[in-house]
């Protein structure tokens, strides 16, 4: 059994907590995951930034030893994956994509089934369901039966049932997809506790917000990993400039912002266009307003810090700029 | 260990005992299906509708129709005018026994080359063709004076169940057939349901092993499968009088390895299925030839070496043959050794190929 988790990683645990190198994985013809390197540290949020089949939750299974990889080494807080899979069981919290625990089952069951899964004894389940019941504001819910719940309430049953064993790595996979933003808030102030506690937790997402509040990012897209590092860093090295476009027709203007060979992107925002530009570009806003006087469009422009969104983007290769130009 | 063993016990006992549809069925199916086969199977067929075509009209041909009525497996329906309206009736349903009386009966009745008399039969429906053959064997009506004797060669005795009554022949098979229908649904349901829910995903990335979870889910079914045992024999002693005259501990060991070895069946159907629908389905492929081919309905002796073979494979054709053996017969459980290994032998194959099939992974 672990210890309390520390407020501090011990000594000698300084190595990251879940190391990848070439990780890749194959469905028949399909390679939903590509030679993936990761290096997560301990007690920090790293997130899995990417849409829908870019091939998140596969690396989380694989790193949590449900699937095996067709290729590349896995190592998680210190043991071969998947070969130490089941002794590293204890020490490793999972949080499924959908709704896991036993609809038909009251909340008070389902922690006790949980803890008891877990090899807890009698005493310490006791001591720890009633621990996870009050950080997760489970109490009024207790006698209830999980499916009854609402998106926010399962999920944060879902995230004590994870915790109830104290694991020192937290893998939770798309946690708030069917959640309202006031619980996704609550749900992200719980994360936060739990790594000031040593845990450290993998979260993937399609929120942009979200990956804006982890430590480190990866971002995935196609089952590769096309950038990846601290938030704050990913948008102050963001490979293009970003301006943003005032225009009355917003039509006209992204139609004439498409046909530029430096423009690689454009998205609009309410009355305002977002767009990103190669970086070698000089001067780039006013080669923006040109380009709009060109094709007599009024328009004014200011050249604007990236946002996360437009690291996405840019990492996922500016698809939509390039394709447009050649329709 | 234990305790994770208990934990998955327990669980499925209360999502059983919450689940209404299925903890009805559990009662409902073995109460529908030994009152359906007790009452509804019965090979003693009686009260056959039959109309006669009488061209003779003479007093003996009136008493051997009063004879054949006698035997109580027809019931008269009006005459019929000739053979063409007989066949019409035959034809609509009607009728399924047409009985044609010659103008020249009498004359056949007194030589001794011909038949006297024909008998139609409706032969696109089971049983009704045997049962109307035995009418042929009806002695001819004896008058003074002209007495033949048809005295049977053979006289048969049945023994074990000397009033033949089918309900004695079905119902302790039937125990076999319902444990082999309900176990293995029960259990390939248990285990894929909890599959296609993603409930499975969550257990696998547990501690618990792969056998704790296997026979956490089978306990509770071994103890519903002893219920419905007790239910079907109480109905079965009850209502049809099936006597049971082996020893009740027998018959409960008996039953409790084919329970596990119907049970083990279930898992590995669980481990091929990915969805309840085809878990159903699977578990319906593996019934039907058990019904017909374990000796259950049609005698296993006289089946081709072919579906011999197949219901060696099947736990319920040693079970059928364990259950007459103990039941009917009083034979002891020591007696029964050479069945009771196969069934063994099933168990242990159909579980190591479960525990080899389950991993503790999604690939």
């Amino acid at each position: 059994m672990n210890a309390v988790p520390q407020a501090i990683a011990p000594a000698g645990e300084t190595d990251p907590a879940i190391r990848a190198r070439g990780l890749t994985r194959r469905f028949g013809h399909v390679t939903a995951v590509d030679q993936i390197d990761l290096d997560i540290p301990r007690a920090r949020i790293y997130g899995f930034l990417g849409p829908n089949g870019s091939g998140k939750s596969t690396t989380i299974r694989m790193l949590c030893g449900l699937l095996q990889p067709s290729a590349g080494t896995v190592n998680v807080l210190g043991h071969e994956m998947p070969r130490d899979a089941e002794p590293l069981r204890t020490r490793l919290g999972y949080m499924t994509q959908k709704f896991s625990l036993w609809d038909d089952l009251t909340v008070s069951e389902n922690l006790q089934f949980m803890g008891q899964v877990f090899g807890l004894p009698a005493q310490r389940r006791r001591a720890r369901v009633a621990v996870v019941v009050e950080e997760f504001d489970l109490a009024s819910l207790f006698k209830q039966r999980a499916g009854t719940l609402s998106g926010g309430q399962r999920q944060r049953l879902a995230l004590a049932a994870a915790t109830l064993h104290e694991p020192e790595l937290l893998l939770l996979d798309e946690p708030t997809s069917a959640v309202d933003p006031q619980s996704r808030r609550d749900f992200w102030e719980s994360l936060f506790d739990l790594v000031a506690r040593g845990v450290t937790i993998l979260v993937s997402t399609h929120y942009m917000d979200e990956a804006e509040r982890c430590h480190e990012l990866a971002i995935l897209a196609s089952g590769r990993i096309v950038a990846q590092g601290p938030p704050q860093q990913l948008m102050a090295e963001i490979p293009a400039a970003v301006v943003e476009v005032e225009a009355a027709d917003t039509v006209a203007a992204r139609r004439a912002l498409v046909m530029d060979a430096s423009v690689l992107s454009v998205a609009q925002l309410g009355t305002r266009l977002h767009v990103l530009i190669d970086p070698a570009t000089p001067e780039p806003e006013t080669r923006v307003l040109q380009r709009l006087r060109a094709a007599s469009v009024a328009a004014q422009s200011t050249l604007v810090r990236a946002s996360l969104e437009d690291v996405f983007v840019a990492a996922t290769g500016f698809g939509r700029a390039a394709d447009q130009r050649q329709g | 260990m234990l305790l994770r063993l208990f934990a998955i016990t327990s669980k499925e006992v209360r999502q059983l005992a919450r689940d209404r549809l299925t903890f009805g069925m559990i009662v409902g199916i073995p109460l529908m299906q030994i009152l359906l086969f007790g009452y509804a199977i019965n090979f003693d067929v009686r009260d056959l509708d039959a109309a006669v075509v009488d061209d003779a009209r003479t007093s003996h041909s009136r008493a051997l129709v009063a004879d054949l009525q006698a035997t109580g497996v027809i019931v008269l329906r009006p005459p019929s005018p000739g053979l063409s309206d007989l066949r019409r009736r035959m034809e609509s349903g009607e009728i399924s026994v047409g009985i044609v009386i010659p103008n020249d009966f009498e004359r056949r009745r007194l030589g001794n080359d011909r038949a006297v008399a024909q008998i139609l039969v409706n032969g696109s429906e089971p049983m009704i063709d045997a049962v109307a053959r035995g009418l042929a064997s009806v002695p001819l009506p004896v008058r003074a004076g002209d007495y033949r004797s048809r005295t049977p060669v053979f006289e048969v005795r049945t023994e074990y169940n000397p009033e033949r009554r089918t309900a004695v022949q079905i119902v302790p098979a039937l125990i076999g057939v319902i444990l082999n229908m309900t176990m293995v649904i029960f259990t390939a349901a248990a285990i894929v349901r909890e599959r296609e829910r993603g409930n499975l995903e969550l257990l696998i990335a547990t501690p618990i092993r792969s056998w704790e979870l296997m026979a956490g889910k089978l306990i509770p079914y071994v103890l519903i499968g002893l219920i419905q045992t007790t239910l079907i024999l109480t109905v079965g002693a009850r209502i049809f009088d099936v006597p049971i005259n082996g020893s009740l501990l027998d018959l409960y060991l008996a039953a409790a390895l084919f329970i596990a070895a119907t049970l083990t069946l279930g898992l590995v159907i669980s481990t091929f299925a990915r969805t309840q629908f085809q878990a159903f389905q699977l578990s319906f492929l593996t019934l039907l030839p058990s019904i017909l081919l374990s000796g259950f309905m049609f005698p296993f002796d006289g089946m081709p070496p072919l579906a011999r073979m197949i219901a060696q494979a099947l736990p319920l054709t040693h079970f059928v043959e364990m259950i007459r053996a103990i039941l009917l017969r009083g034979a002891p459980l020591a007696a029964m050794q050479v069945p009771a290994m196969k069934l063994g032998a099933f168990l242990v194959i159909a579980l190591a190929i479960a525990t080899l099939r389950f991993h503790k992974r999604l690939d």
